[in-house]
């Protein structure tokens, strides 16, 4: 029972940071119309700038804190340079097109911070277990995890619904060409929006560091659970995003955790174990195709 | 409106002379004895039934399969697993794997073809996935490390082990996929597709059923993308999941679009020039100065940007345009 819990909370923990890759995504697609596959590289650059940050700075809070602005940066530069340019463009373009960047950016990784990997360590005031229920310890690194997707959660729900800006993002997301022809500046709203998703794939990317590791195509991976996320949750809606995020993490931990168990009933131990990650894999896929299935829009996406 | 070109006119020519050229490629790679040079033919040639199977789809019909690289891995698996199993004979072995192959993308198709726009290019990619990740959980066949194989039997027909030979064969079954492209694009089936890329509200008030002709051509698709993956684990004796990877497929939209997509040659062009830019780049880039070719995707990135943001029509455009 408590493994179980524990379990779930890795769910969250983990369907926590895809929402935050997802969010980014989902609103570059539902309001600029970009479909941005290069996003997976923003997480994998934020991940090696808070690297190098926390090795300059000596401080993991300081370091990431300083990543953030430079993703911020990062974002808006590879928006002016490229994705402006492909706003107006079919998606075959911007898949072509944001495919080109992901080599640029695994390569550019590559020449700057060399081949291996990287580690950052779990920060020492987070290297313990916090008691989420009397009894049950849990990794107080991943617990923190959670808190700060949660508020970053609840922070973008605040921008989107109640900020000016926010009433911007939800008015471009359904007419673009209105909210132009209005006198709003929409070039540097879509500006403002691609950075704020590269922040966020950036804390993403900073936050999972300590967890997995810091490496080439980091992003590649997780980029298309996201991309399977938004498209559950319907291309566009942050709400979608969230509550797709959730179901697909707890089927990724769920499936992880449980599968080699049930699958030692009638499998080899080796078998089952290689076998298992794989199961989970696939039931992220069949659940996206189901709802396609019934929802071509996804569930929260606007009809058409 | 006939694709192939006529002999006279500039793209007319340098089509046939490169077709020549890789006729009597195996010659020439052993007259001027560079073998390695005939591997990496073989391995374009195999591409470019890929790239001709995808721009079916995404050239004629606008279906953007982020998936196609699946069909690599269906169609070399079914002859890995056949073969791992005793069953050595091509005859069994070929069929098998196309039947899958095409089974798979009916499947996909019938499925995926419900959604339109970036929801088309998300769920063919995670069915690919799907499937990348059931072989990479194959303990029996090698997991993700893969499967040593050998290569299919034809017994008193041809020997699949002789470079040669297989390369005429792969390049043989080339001819015959350009062949079948250009009486499919040329057909009142290609016709109806390509009238669906333009416009499929205006197909469907003509009365055509636009799901069933784009499911008919997402299948055909898929059996030829069979057929190279049944060519690409006997060229490497080897399969593994890394032959499905997501970006083989992206390389696979590459090549087409960078060929010139909804034209016959075009990803033959496209094959060409990828495998080309990956050989001769790294070189390239090492004269500028000694140890920079490793890093050859960091310039190659951004010229498919580039290529992306200016240069639509391809490699096809610049032979001038096109009539009819």
């Amino acid at each position: 029972m408590e493994y179980l819990l524990l379990q779930m909370l890795n769910g969250v923990q983990l369907g926590l940071l895809m929402f935050l890759l997802a969010a980014g995504l989902t609103l570059t697609f539902g309001i600029m119309d970009l479909v941005n596959l290069a996003h997976g590289s923003l997480y994998m650059m934020g991940a090696y700038i808070a690297w190098m940050l926390i090795g300059w700075t000596d401080s993991f809070v300081l370091g990431a804190l300083l990543a953030l602005p430079a993703t911020f940066l990062l974002g808006i530069v590879v928006e002016a340079i490229v994705m402006r340019r492909l706003y107006a463009r079919d998606h075959l373009d911007q898949v072509l097109a944001t495919f080109g960047l992901i080599l640029f950016f695994n390569e550019l990784v590559r020449v700057i911070w060399g081949p291996a990997g990287k580690s950052i360590a779990v920060p020492a005031f987070l290297n313990r277990t916090v008691e989420i229920l009397p009894g049950v310890p849990y990794p107080a690194y991943r617990f923190a995890i959670i808190v700060v997707g949660a508020l970053v959660a609840i922070l973008l729900a605040w921008l989107v619904a109640r900020t000016r800006i926010g009433m911007l993002i939800r008015a471009g997301a359904s007419n673009r060409r209105m909210i132009g022809a209005l006198g709003v500046n929409i070039e540097l709203l879509f500006t403002l929006v691609f950075g704020l998703g590269a922040v966020f794939a950036g804390l993403a990317g900073l936050m999972a560091a300590p967890i997995t590791s810091v490496k080439i195509g980091m992003g590649d991976d997780i980029l298309i659970l996201a991309f399977v996320i938004i498209v559950i949750g319907g291309i566009g809606s942050i709400k979608g995003a969230f509550v797709a995020a959730m179901v697909v993490g707890q089927i990724d931990i769920v499936g992880r955790a449980f599968m080699p168990d049930l699958l030692k009933t009638f499998l080899s131990a080796s078998a089952a174990s290689s076998a298992a990650p794989a199961i989970s894999q696939v039931l992220i896929y069949i659940v996206m195709a189901g709802v396609l299935v019934w929802r071509p829009t996804g569930l929260f996406g606007q009809r058409t | 409106m006939n694709l192939i070109t006529p002999l006279r006119t500039p793209r007319g020519l340098i089509t046939a002379l490169l077709l020549v050229v890789l006729a009597v490629l195996p010659l020439l790679t052993q007259a001027f004895d560079q073998r390695y040079l005939l591997s990496i033919g073989t391995r374009i040639v195999i591409w470019a039934i890929a790239a001709v199977s995808l721009n079916m789809i995404l050239g004629y019909g606008g279906m953007v399969s982020f998936g196609h690289a699946v069909f690599f891995g269906i169609g070399g698996y079914a002859v890995g697993i056949l073969s791992h199993h005793g069953v050595s004979t091509g005859w069994i072995q070929w069929p098998v794997a196309i039947v899958a192959a095409t089974l798979w993308a009916a499947l996909v198709g019938a499925l995926s073809l419900r959604t339109r726009g970036l929801y088309f290019i998300m769920i063919t990619l995670a069915f690919a996935q799907l499937v990348f990740y059931v072989g990479g959980g194959l303990e029996a066949y090698g997991a993700d490390d893969g499967l040593n194989i050998s290569r299919s039997r034809f017994p008193g027909l041809l020997d699949l082990r002789d470079k040669a030979s297989f390369y005429w064969l792969s390049f043989a079954l080339l001819c015959g996929t350009l062949w079948f492209c250009s009486r499919f694009a040329n057909s009142r089936f290609g016709l109806v597709i390509r009238g669906a890329k333009s416009n499929d509200l205006r197909m469907t008030a003509l009365g055509f059923p636009v799901f069933r002709y784009r499911l008919a051509a997402f299948t055909l698709s898929g059996a030829f993308g069979g057929l190279a993956g049944i060519l690409l684990a006997n060229e490497g004796a080897y399969i593994s999941p890394a032959m499905m990877s997501w970006v083989k497929s992206g390389d696979l939209i590459v090549i087409v679009v960078l060929g010139g997509m909804g034209t016959l040659f075009g990803p033959l062009y496209g094959t060409i020039a990828f495998f080309v830019l990956e050989e001769t780049l790294p070189p390239l880039l090492d004269l500028l100065r000694k140890g920079w070719g490793e890093y050859w995707q960091i310039v190659f990135g951004p010229m498919l940007v580039l290529v992306a943001l200016y240069a639509r029509g391809g490699i096809d455009s610049l032979f001038g345009r096109r009539h009819g």
